[in-house]
């Protein structure tokens, strides 16, 4: 880590992580609540011998990535929800081809063209792979923007350790707060973990082919096994999570990203009321944290509110987690709208009445 | 006894699956040919389409990657910047390029990406069974133009190559045939100046290719061939649109 700490936005922090990761290829296309990361990238990219393109689509620069990503570079791009969605015939191909790159989500509110405030109504999207066909990818949530510079330094490593796309799950709140940062240091091109599979011409050794089409059934059945053993394998490796205040819980809030941001000062409101909750927060969406969500339940927690920026989507994990055992209340707020910790707490302290608690 | 033949090693030694009469194996061969000739198997990366040259990569002993339908010339592009030094080449099918790709094409263009599109114009979608194409001509019977093509109902053929040469990021653009041996010895020279182009940097190149396609227009090879010849090139004029070096290459 630098010594010294820097006040910056969230899209901004995202870009030099980026930059300081080994990332020398971005390609993009304008879309609020993200634009300054693309405006960032086109000062600071030319700066280390790296390209910056504007694409004329966010289908062109998805498979600009693809095509960046086969060549073997660190590449990234980002956009939001509409742009997004345009990308998951890339996103598809890239999971089908192994091919790793980190993708950004700057989440607004939808469907369809919705609004430009903070949401995380793409969890679906994101978690379950999103395109057609049966894939996954690697799905970090930052709630703060120390949080987005670590998580993207760390992207670039697991995409390219696991040959997958690593998704960056934010929202306006997180693109555009401000906050004071310490950045890690900048990665060496020549330090990066060398790949035996990327096209570069067969210089010296066979010709490659990188490809997703797989027309002999059996083929494309070991291919589909080989990902999910590999996607097994992350489900293994790469959980991180955070638990807050839980010691002396009677309840858990669970939530993530921005959500998780309100629902810690809530927490601590909360407990000043008297009211005890503690917070589960998922850092990976994908893979799910759902080991240490069960043992919260097995060491005696039984209700747990999750609380989420759309109508109830991470809800779903958490019941596939824990059963019918314990009670799940979802507290969903759809549409862009971010309550203040006041009200999650009035949640907490009915929820405590009506279990007469305290 | 003298050599006069051989096989080109940008070709692996095993056979084409194309459908007797199609033109992809002819251009497949030019393509490697020219690859050999300019001594760039080892720095060649190409980008096959979805369609009937998906399998290309069967074929080309090169570095090969696959695009999504149409988007070859945006992954090209991800591509060349990354390793500036390769010949980077799309193979694309009319409905790749001129239909589903045209945005990805027509920007890669208009930056001036130093990358080569062969783009095989047969009239019609192949693998999926014969549907009609952007550059379907009119008149043309398809699968999805019964009663022949009419430009009220679906259009005009596109000339695709013409308006690229408009572009001014394209360095070179033209139309060749592979309807006789003559024709088939243009191609190659053609595609050579294309692949000049891009090594020397001057921007984008783009060689369409009129080729038969006998299965899906129901005819004898032979006929696919005169088809081309007296139908094809009628609506799809052969020669060089554009060549910034202000090279002379016609037909």
């Amino acid at each position: 880590m630098s010594e010294e700490l820097e006040l910056m936005r969230g899209t901004y922090a995202i870009g030099e992580a980026a930059i300081r990761a080994g990332c020398r290829y971005y390609f993009g296309y304008p879309i609020t609540p993200q634009n300054e990361l693309p405006e960032y990238m086109s000062r600071r990219l030319p700066e280390v011998g790296g390209t910056f393109l504007q694409s004329e689509s966010e289908l062109a620069a998805i498979n600009m990535v693809l095509g960046a990503s086969m060549a073997g570079a660190r590449v990234m791009t980002s956009s939001s929800s509409p742009g997004i969605s345009l990308m998951q015939e890339g996103l598809s191909f890239m999971a089908g081809q192994e091919l790793s790159a980190v993708v950004v989500n700057m989440i607004r509110g939808g469907p369809g063209l919705g609004n430009i405030a903070p949401s995380q109504s793409d969890y679906f999207q994101a978690t379950r792979g999103g395109g057609h066909g049966d894939y996954r990818q690697i799905v970090l949530a930052p709630y703060s923007v120390q949080e987005a510079v670590d998580l993207t330094y760390k992207a670039f490593d697991l995409a390219d350790r696991y040959r997958m796309v690593v998704m960056i799950l934010g929202d306006g709140m997180v693109a555009q707060m401000m906050e004071p940062v310490r950045f890690p240091p900048m990665r060496s091109l020549d330090d990066l973990p060398p790949k035996d599979w990327t096209i570069t011409g067969a210089k010296d050794r066979p010709s490659r082919i990188l490809r997703s089409l797989i027309l002999d059934v059996n083929a494309m059945e070991e291919h589909n096994w080989k990902l999910a053993r590999k996607y097994q394998q992350v489900e293994r490796e790469c959980p991180l999570w955070e638990e807050f205040m839980l010691e002396d819980a009677e309840m858990v809030v669970v939530a993530f990203g921005t959500a998780a941001r309100v629902a810690k000062g809530a927490v601590k409101r909360a407990h000043k009321e008297g009211v005890k909750v503690g917070l589960f927060r998922p850092i990976t969406l994908w893979p799910f944290p759902s080991q240490e969500l069960k043992a919260l339940y097995q060491r005696g927690q039984d209700t747990f509110v999750v609380f989420e920026l759309n109508a109830g989507q991470m809800v779903e994990d958490v019941k596939i987690t824990l059963g019918s055992g314990p009670q799940i209340i979802s507290y969903a707020r759809p549409g862009g709208v971010v309550p203040n910790p006041q009200e999650l707490t009035r949640v907490f302290s009915r929820l405590a009445l009506s279990r007469g608690t305290s | 006894m003298r050599k006069v033949f051989s096989r080109t090693k940008a070709l692996k030694p095993v056979p084409f699956h194309y459908c007797p009469g199609c033109g992809h194996s002819i251009l497949h061969r030019l393509v490697a040919e020219v690859i050999e000739e300019m001594d760039l198997i080892d720095r060649a990366v190409g980008v096959p389409p979805a369609g009937c040259a998906v399998l290309a990569y069967n074929y080309f002993d090169l570095d090969m990657g696959e695009a999504p339908h149409g988007r070859g010339a945006a992954v090209a592009t991800g591509l060349k910047r990354v390793l500036p030094d390769r010949l980077v080449f799309t193979y694309q099918g009319d409905g790749d390029i001129a239909a589903i790709g045209t945005a990805e094409t027509i920007h890669a263009a208009n930056r001036g990406e130093k990358i080569t599109a062969i783009f095989v114009n047969n009239a019609v979608y192949g693998m999926t069974g014969g549907q009609m194409a952007p550059t379907s001509v009119l008149g043309q019977v398809t699968t999805t133009t019964p009663r022949g093509r009419d430009p009220s109902r679906e259009g005009f053929p596109i000339n695709f190559t013409e308006l690229l040469a408009q572009i001014k990021g394209t360095a070179f653009a033209a139309r060749a045939s592979l309807h006789d041996p003559v024709h088939v010895l243009k191609t190659k020279k053609i595609l050579r100046k294309a692949f000049e182009a891009q090594m020397k940097g001057l921007g984008f190149s783009v060689v369409e290719v009129l080729s038969p396609c006998p299965t899906n227009w129901k005819m004898s090879p032979p006929q696919a061939f005169k088809w081309v010849k007296e139908e094809m090139v009628k609506h799809y004029p052969l020669g060089v649109f554009k060549d910034v070096e202000g090279g002379s290459l016609v037909d």
